[in-house]
């Protein structure tokens, strides 16, 4: 779970880490409250989960607190790489000396962490990595040992960090640590992290992703949780504990197991060339196991979304072979009938792996009208395609 | 032969006594698996039945290893405690440790890949994984045996379901090893150390190599093939469609920037010669054809 600037901040000061968390606002009047308490000069800053706010108009200086209310009405609504701007954070104007890079992240190459530090700050890494690589440090972690005082002047050093920062940098570094470890973050990033005019080092912005795996050790973590934000299908599902992604096209996708689900979106977009570029129109794995009930809130779930013409269920019998999956399926159609909602668009059921016969055969004795069954996966798909098309 | 696995791996389950490990346990006997004990310290001195077949409880994996020379352990604990399961394990110096469950924090897979490192006794396979099948030898997991028997394709996979069918699709050839090696940010056994040790397995003809969005392992393992792998390879790669920066269901499958896309995991590898299908079944169908050829 990515978090938003503010909430970042607020788990940065929480270990100690040397930040200015300011005032969340969601109104135009809320934001000159907030800057007359504030006084004097304030940033006003666009909380979107996604970066470049300050090129697309994101964040912006107010010398009042009548600028403020204006700037906060030129920003929220706003639409930044498809994120609308509905929280703002309003912080005081800092007197910024220099501004540096870093972070804390997983390193899946070399399964450990990784440490990416930076004395040239305030612009895209990726492009200063890119054009000056030297000036970007990649220290390796070693999860054993983490980060003390050593290791911290270690990466400074590294880094490049003036000498004059040195001293005051270092236990920023080893809080941003125990941040990165105590909270169960998968990345840790502060972009700028900078050197006030007073000499002192403050982290003025900062991007933290939790692992949503350690949850059950941080139950403190349910108010990040920002379900207004979310697709409203998206919410329902995950309220009924499908894994569920809603995405544009037209085939609605039910499959178990996230890498068969995955690798049927590709078919079905492969596919769907043929007739005028059809798409999957969600993710949604189901997993193992063949409960109705599973199926059924799947079904309820896609067949809901407006922009689906026709649903694809695609489920290879492993563990829980085919008959009881088509078992499944047809308890689904009678649990939904129940429930006064019926498949009202064109199913497609491939049914392969263990006892695929007798799962067929068991969907074939059913007789559920709109269910066709096609038995390769890019057949099936062809066809869901098809009648999606029409 | 084959990999990792053989019909003299000693297995035992860790977590065997609660409902998953019960029902794999099950499972993984009836595959012709030899398993020699299970780990509850709660239970131990006990023995549990499986269909007829007593297996002994042991209140420690130490315990398991010294009375039965145990060389192998298949891990069902819940994520809570598998960061302690595991380094228990390496602890043990078992030689093989597979991870099933699902869910581990990557600090805690972290924790213990570095341990296993560090002792340089123990290689870990998964979090998140099906496991690790020899047809015919062997199965540590919950890959169904019944999908395909032995033969002499080596397969190695992100995905579980993908796996299946994979194995499915090439039944008619069977497999030496296929092993799950699962796609959670930190793993213990990685593309790269399968394709070596089905490199040098004698009696592994053709590899087939499926991966997903998210990292760049695939584009590490294009590199490893190059230099290092001599057998032929076919690879598919699943998540073309998948939107940047959504997670769909593994931890591995986010796309963040450029880098780690299936276009770009599909450029490194044929550019390295592995011939990569579409869909599934057309990458089956490219195996089928190097295997037909090879028998020729």
């Amino acid at each position: 779970m990515d978090l938003m600037e503010f909430q970042a901040k607020t788990v940065f000061a929480k270990h100690g880490v040397r930040t200015t968390v300011g005032a969340v606002v969601t109104t135009p009047e809320e934001a000159r409250a907030a800057a007359e308490k504030i006084g004097g000069r304030v940033v006003v800053k666009a909380q979107v989960k996604t970066g470049g706010r300050g090129k697309a108009g994101g964040v912006k200086l107010a010398s009042s607190p009548d600028e403020a209310e204006e700037k906060a009405r030129e920003i929220l609504g706003l639409d930044i790489k498809g994120h609308v701007v509905k929280i703002l954070n309003i912080v005081p104007a800092a007197a910024i000396a220099e501004e540096y890079y870093f972070s804390f992240l997983v390193d899946r190459a070399n399964r450990n962490y990784l440490c990416i530090a930076s004395a040239a700050g305030g612009m895209e890494i990726e492009e200063v990595a890119h054009t000056n690589p030297d000036a970007v440090a990649q220290i390796s972690i070693d999860p054993a040992t983490g980060v003390d005082e050593a290791k911290a002047r270690e990466i400074a050093q590294a880094a490049k960090y003036p000498a004059d920062v040195i001293d005051a940098v270092v236990p920023e570094i080893v809080k941003l640590y125990e941040v990165f470890i105590a909270e169960d973050a998968s990345l840790v990033e502060v972009n700028p992290l900078v050197k006030l005019e007073d000499g002192n080092v403050e982290a003025l912005d900062g991007k933290v992703t939790l692992d949503e795996n350690a949850d059950f050790r941080h139950p403190d973590h349910a108010e990040f949780e920002d379900i207004s934000a979310a697709d409203p299908l998206e919410a329902a599902a995950k309220a009924k504990g499908l894994n569920y992604v809603k995405l544009d096209g037209s085939v609605g996708i039910i499959g178990n197991g996230a890498g068969l689900v995955m690798s049927t979106l590709d078919v079905v977009a492969y596919a769907g060339e043929e007739f005028g570029g059809v798409k999957p129109a969600n993710f949604l794995d189901i997993g193992g196991g063949a409960s109705a009930e599973v199926m059924a809130n799947g079904l309820e779930i896609i067949i809901s979304d407006p922009q689906v013409e026709s649903v694809f269920v695609n489920v290879f019998g492993g563990i829980t072979a085919c008959d009881a999956v088509a078992n499944g399926i047809v308890q689904a159609f009678e649990l939904l009938a129940s429930r006064d909602e019926h498949v009202s668009k064109p199913l497609v059921v491939r049914l392969d792996g263990n006892n695929a016969e007798e799962g067929r055969r068991i969907l074939d004795e059913a007789g559920l009208a709109g269910l066709e069954r096609v038995d390769t996966m890019d057949g099936a798909a062809k066809r869901a395609a098809e009648l999606a098309a029409k | 032969m084959s990999i990792f696995l053989t019909k003299d791996s000693k297995v035992i389950v860790q977590g065997m006594t609660g409902s998953e490990g019960t029902k794999h346990t099950t499972r993984m006997l009836a595959s012709g698996t030899n398993i020699v004990g299970g780990v509850n310290p709660r239970k131990a001195g006990q023995s549990q039945d499986f269909d007829g077949k007593s297996v002994a409880v042991f209140g420690t994996v130490a315990d398991a290893v010294k009375e039965t020379g145990a060389n192998v352990s298949v891990i069902f604990v819940p994520p809570k405690f598998t960061k302690d399961a595991v380094l228990e394990a390496v602890e043990a110096e078992v030689p093989l440790v597979v991870v099933i469950t699902e869910g581990v924090p990557v600090h805690d897979t972290a924790a213990f890949f570095a341990a296993a490192q560090a002792s340089g006794k123990t290689r870990i396979i998964g979090p998140n994984c099906p496991g690790i099948i020899t047809p015919g030898e062997s199965n540590a997991g919950i890959i169904p045996a019944s999908i395909a028997g032995q033969g002499r394709i080596g397969l190695v996979s992100k995905s579980g379901t993908l796996t299946y069918q994979m194995m499915y699709e090439l039944q008619e050839f069977g497999f030496s090893t296929a092993i799950g090696i699962g796609g959670d940010p930190i793993i213990g056994t990685t593309h790269i150390d399968a394709l070596q040790a089905f490199q040098d397995d004698p009696d592994t003809d053709a590899i087939v190599m499926i991966g997903e969005i998210g990292g760049d392992a695939e584009e590490r393992a294009a590199a490893f093939i190059k230099e290092n792998v001599t057998k032929p390879v076919v690879g598919y790669v699943a998540g073309f469609t998948a939107p940047e920066g959504k997670t769909m269901g593994h931890a591995g499958a986010i796309v963040s920037g450029s880098s780690g896309t299936a276009a770009a995991k599909q450029e490194a590898l044929e550019a390295v010669g592995v011939k990569v299908g579409k869909t599934p079944s057309e990458t089956a169908n490219l195996m089928r054809e190097i295997m037909q050829n090879l028998s020729k």
